[in-house]
């Protein structure tokens, strides 16, 4: 008897617990910075290199170089490293290895800059966005990067991520 | 005799209406303490490595040469920070679990509280541990190469129940996790394995409210994934569609193979194993018996086997696997051994439940090259020279 109820517990249980409160769509939308590869989170806005370009100076360039060229075992690179995946130095950068412009967006508007986090308006992060592209040769210096002309751009490394094939490695002695 | 202050003068009056004279050693002892330390003698403590500039960023490594069991004190359990520590209150921290949900929820910390918690043993993992072995880089100390390691007893409540509150749609496929910290911490988690019942919204570690560096007040525990995942300081959970390909999924903890694509949702820490005594910086006084202590684990169930060699790889013995061996949590192992003053290489290796056996380095690079890095799971040999010293082999 005692066993059955114990097998009866689960369904005795609350399917809910009415725990928690409702969210308003106010504070989901103060919360709410996630960005999809297909731009949905995007806010309006927009902004090109030559606009970044400047406030990279101001914002990111004492940590990530002038030139995105970053600082050794501090600070990643933001340029370069094309041609190298498959070599045997690997230099990943936004250039060379991120997969979508959504994700180096979100990075900046979420984490950056690294001591004064999300400080930065949307058209400033379209802008120091557009500049890493533009230093990447992945835009020109006056293209114009909106909420919806800014997820339409294919990353080099787009088709560059493949499943979890492990377990890989068969050992054997 | 001169007598310090506080503690010492109220044992001194104690012996004296005790009868003993003044000079005897105290025998009725220190005060009590209402939180307590370790013994002044023990000094073992994590080393920290700040990954960039910017101080609180980075790791610091748990030194299992010096601890016993499979559960790490709080305050010795590693660290990895991608922006710091946050201070938070509690009384002011909430979850947001929003996205593709019936009822988009705000749960505060007594709410959490409230729901069915349960508790649970787990090791703890960055997918980066041992990363330079691959590339043949072997630090010196087992803290050094395999410290971002730990084991807890986490409690809080199963995911899958806060879930369930606010009531799943049938196309939320996956959850961004977010952590409070300054960078926003973000990784997206397949939605089958969000509603696993192992996994916690996890408030408790070690009996005590977590440490501000493993999440205060609410993390989450995935059992057996790679410890960037247990994303800290929870405060959002939004479920989506597809994965958000954050930063920390996609630009970091993807691993490149030999062609030049990269492994991406690599999540699973496959079996691996390490002999923590006697390790590289310690060293063997003296000629005889010496118990083979060390450490395995797997983050797909539990540790089956553990053998150990103590003739440079030629010949292997079963180790005692040490009570409790329990699915995804650090398993002790030991083994007696003799030694007999000659240079020899001692190594460990590990078969988990699945069948998988710890590969040596040869083979993982046979099949991973040299690139992909994370997730390194390859023997670890220490050398014991004739003079005891032992060093990396």
């Amino acid at each position: 008897m005692r066993k059955l109820l114990f097998l009866l517990l689960p369904l005795l249980m609350p399917a809910q617990y009415n725990l928690g409160r409702p969210a308003t769509p106010a504070e989901i939308q103060t919360a709410d910075i996630t960005v999809l590869p297909d731009g949905t989170g995007l806010p309006v806005g927009h902004g090109n290199a030559v606009a970044g370009e400047v406030i990279y100076k101001s914002r990111c360039a004492v940590c990530h170089g002038p030139k995105g060229e970053g600082r050794k075992n501090e600070y990643p690179a933001l340029v370069g490293g094309k041609g190298t995946l498959a070599t045997p130095k690997p230099v990943k950068t936004v250039g060379s290895y991120w997969p979508y412009t959504t994700t180096v967006w979100d990075h900046i508007n979420r984490a950056m800059p690294f001591n004064t986090p999300r400080i930065l308006p949307p058209n400033d992060v379209y802008s120091v966005t557009a500049f890493i592209l533009y230093l990447n040769g992945i835009v020109t210096r006056d293209q114009q990067l909106t909420e919806k002309t800014m997820p339409k751009i294919v990353m080099p490394n787009r088709d560059g991520f493949v499943p979890d094939s492990r377990p890989d490695i068969k050992a054997h002695r | 005799m001169a007598l310090s202050a506080g503690v010492a003068g109220a044992s001194a009056a104690g012996l004296t209406s005790c009868g003993k004279g003044d000079d005897e050693p105290s025998a009725s002892g220190a005060n009590m303490r209402t939180y307590g330390e370790r013994a002044p003698q023990e000094k073992t403590q994590r080393v920290i490595r700040e990954l960039s500039a910017s101080p609180g960023t980075g790791s610091s490594r748990t030194p299992l040469q010096d601890l016993y069991g499979i559960i790490t004190p709080s305050a010795l359990h590693y660290e990895r920070h991608h922006a710091g520590v946050p201070a938070i209150d509690p009384a002011k921290h909430s979850l947001l679990v929003h996205g593709l949900v019936d009822k988009p929820l705000i749960f505060t910390m007594d709410d959490i509280r409230r729901f069915p918690a349960t508790s649970r043993i787990t090791f703890l993992e960055c997918g980066g541990n041992v990363v330079g072995e691959q590339r043949g880089i072997f630090p010196e100390t087992v803290q050094g190469s395999h410290g971002l390691l730990s084991g807890s007893q986490w409690t809080g409540v199963p995911l899958g129940l806060i879930l369930r509150e606010a009531g799943l749609k049938p196309e939320a496929k996956w959850m961004l996790a977010e952590g409070a910290d300054a960078c926003r911490m973000a990784r997206s988690i397949p939605i089958e394995k969000a509603l696993d019942p192992e996994v916690l919204v996890a408030y408790g570690q070690n009996g005590e409210a977590l440490r501000p560096e493993n999440g205060y007040p609410l993390r989450l525990i995935i059992p057996g994934w790679e410890g960037n995942t247990n994303v800290k300081w929870l405060h959002r959970l939004h479920l989506t569609a597809e994965p958000a390909m954050s930063a920390k999924e996609t630009a970091y903890y993807t691993e490149i193979r030999p062609d030049g694509k990269a492994e991406i949702f690599t999540f699973v820490m496959e079996a691996r194993s390490v002999i923590t005594r006697p390790s590289g910086g310690q060293k063997l006084t003296s000629q005889g018996f010496h118990e083979i202590v060390g450490l395995a684990w797997t983050g797909r169930g539990k540790i089956r086997q553990v053998e150990v060699s103590v003739d440079n790889g030629k010949t292997w013995a079963e180790a005692e696997l040490q009570e409790p061996v329990l699915s995804k949590a650090l398993t002790a192992f030991r083994f007696p051994w003799r030694w007999n003053g000659e240079e020899v290489v001692i190594q460990c290796r590990c078969t988990d439940e699945t069948g998988y056996l710890q590969p040596t380095r040869e083979e993982l690079i046979a099949v991973r090259g040299l690139n992909s890095g994370y997730h390194y799971n390859g023997l670890r040999p220490w050398r014991v020279k004739a003079t005891g010293e032992v060093v990396s082999a």
